[in-house]
């Protein structure tokens, strides 16, 4: 898992990952000679898309796991940390994975979280927060919804913020009742549902 | 202390989680909740749906402070692995909470400790704070497991072993009454399977 982090990253590469350039057309590698094979190939790797992990890869911007950052992130992009942060990080509207390497020491503030790393700090998740297996988090928990799996370690208070659901207008008396209603609510639904008198 | 392979969750009825919700409901406000289970998805989605609630990794803590190095029980009267097992667990500020999920946390703990401990768990609870404890019942016991407990709803839990481990003393009737001679009433609920549950209020 630890591979996914830094897939491709080498010591004398920028943090930002570089936007990666359209391929020479065949006219120019005839030009510069240069073979067809050694290039990368224009299909895209297959994307493991079971595993959230991965898909936050795409578009993100990464801390690989031999930085050491001290001071305050605001990032206006999804962001992976892998190395070591100590401050603040927010990326309100985005997502933020704490990597398996990953060690923050400061508060998180963001759309989505997913931890697999550790974090030492209070958090606070717009919409979801999602604490893994392997995960370590001492801090308050500020949130929508929050998904814990065994043998995450977590030590604080959790704040569960709900969300005012704006009421819907009462359907016309002639408009037929949407099945959900009945799956939610079968001792009202049960008696108005045609099929079932 | 000693793993053994984890045994399969069993659901059982739980008077004592019964009274423990019913007067959590009795606050009125919104209650401050402590789970020293450590945090699992059934009791979080439970607990929070019902109050602020605080997770505390109890047993982590005792098995890093006290089991890390040398005998898991000699440690306990160790100063300084006392002062390690506080600083990871119950540093909260006096009069915290209302309620609190004790499970059997206190079953591992050598006297010495125990007594600080409940000492500590009396000072976090405001006054009328309800307690749910559990103790093993069975007295010839030389091997107890350590559970974990997770709530399926207001009067049902679900208990897995995790562990097994020696226990440090028969908790009778009268030894958990003086247990917790500081507080204002316990109330026990006698079960079939060797598992008592009690009910204590501050």
């Amino acid at each position: 898992m630890a591979n996914l982090w830094n897939r491709g990253k080498k010591e004398d590469e920028p943090l930002i990952p570089r936007h990666s350039s359209a391929p020479p057309s065949p006219s120019e590698l005839s030009r510069e000679g240069i073979p067809r094979s050694t290039l990368p190939s224009r299909t895209p790797e297959p994307v493991p898309h079971a595993t959230d992990t991965y898909r936050a890869t795409a578009g993100s911007a990464t801390i690989g796991k031999s930085v050491v950052i001290k001071g305050q992130i605001y990032s206006r992009e999804d962001l992976i940390i892998d190395g070591e942060v100590e401050g603040s990080v927010e990326a309100i509207e985005h997502r933020i994975v704490v990597g398996p390497n990953g060690k923050v020491t400061a508060g998180v503030k963001a759309r989505e979280i997913m931890v697999q790393g550790s974090i030492k700090g209070d958090v606070e998740a717009g919409d979801k927060i999602d604490i893994r297996r392997e995960a370590k988090l001492v801090g308050n928990i500020k949130t929508q919804r929050i998904v814990i799996e065994d043998g995450a370690y977590f030590k604080g208070s959790v704040d569960i913020q709900r969300v005012e659901t704006t009421k819907a207008p009462a359907p016309a008396a002639s408009a037929p009742r949407p099945q959900t209603m009945a799956a939610s609510a079968p001792q009202q639904a049960l008696p108005m549902d045609p099929a079932k008198r | 202390m000693p793993a053994s392979p984890q045994g399969s969750p069993e659901p059982r009825n739980s008077n004592g989680l019964d009274q423990f919700v019913a007067a959590l409901r009795e606050h009125g406000g919104t209650p401050d909740i402590l789970d020293l289970s450590g945090a699992n998805q059934a009791n979080l989605d439970f607990l929070a749906a019902r109050g602020r609630l605080t997770s505390d990794e109890f047993t982590y803590a005792a098995t890093t402070a006290f089991g890390s190095s040398g005998d898991f029980f000699t440690n306990q009267s160790d100063p300084r692995h006392i002062e390690t097992f506080c600083k990871l667990s119950l540093d909260y500020p006096p009069d915290s909470f209302d309620g609190i999920l004790v499970w059997d946390c206190l079953e591992y703990l050598a006297p010495e400790l125990l007594e600080e401990v409940v000492q500590h768990l009396f000072d976090i609870s405001r006054p009328g704070t309800s307690l749910l404890c559990y103790f093993h019942a069975d007295q010839a016991a030389t091997k107890v497991p350590v559970t974990q407990f997770r709530i399926i709803d207001s009067k049902t839990i679900q208990t897995a072993t995790r562990q097994v481990t020696r226990p440090t003393q028969f908790y009778s009737n009268r030894v958990i009454e003086r247990t917790f001679q500081k507080f204002q009433s316990v109330k026990f609920f006698l079960t079939r399977d060797h598992l008592r549950e009690v009910i204590v209020r501050r």
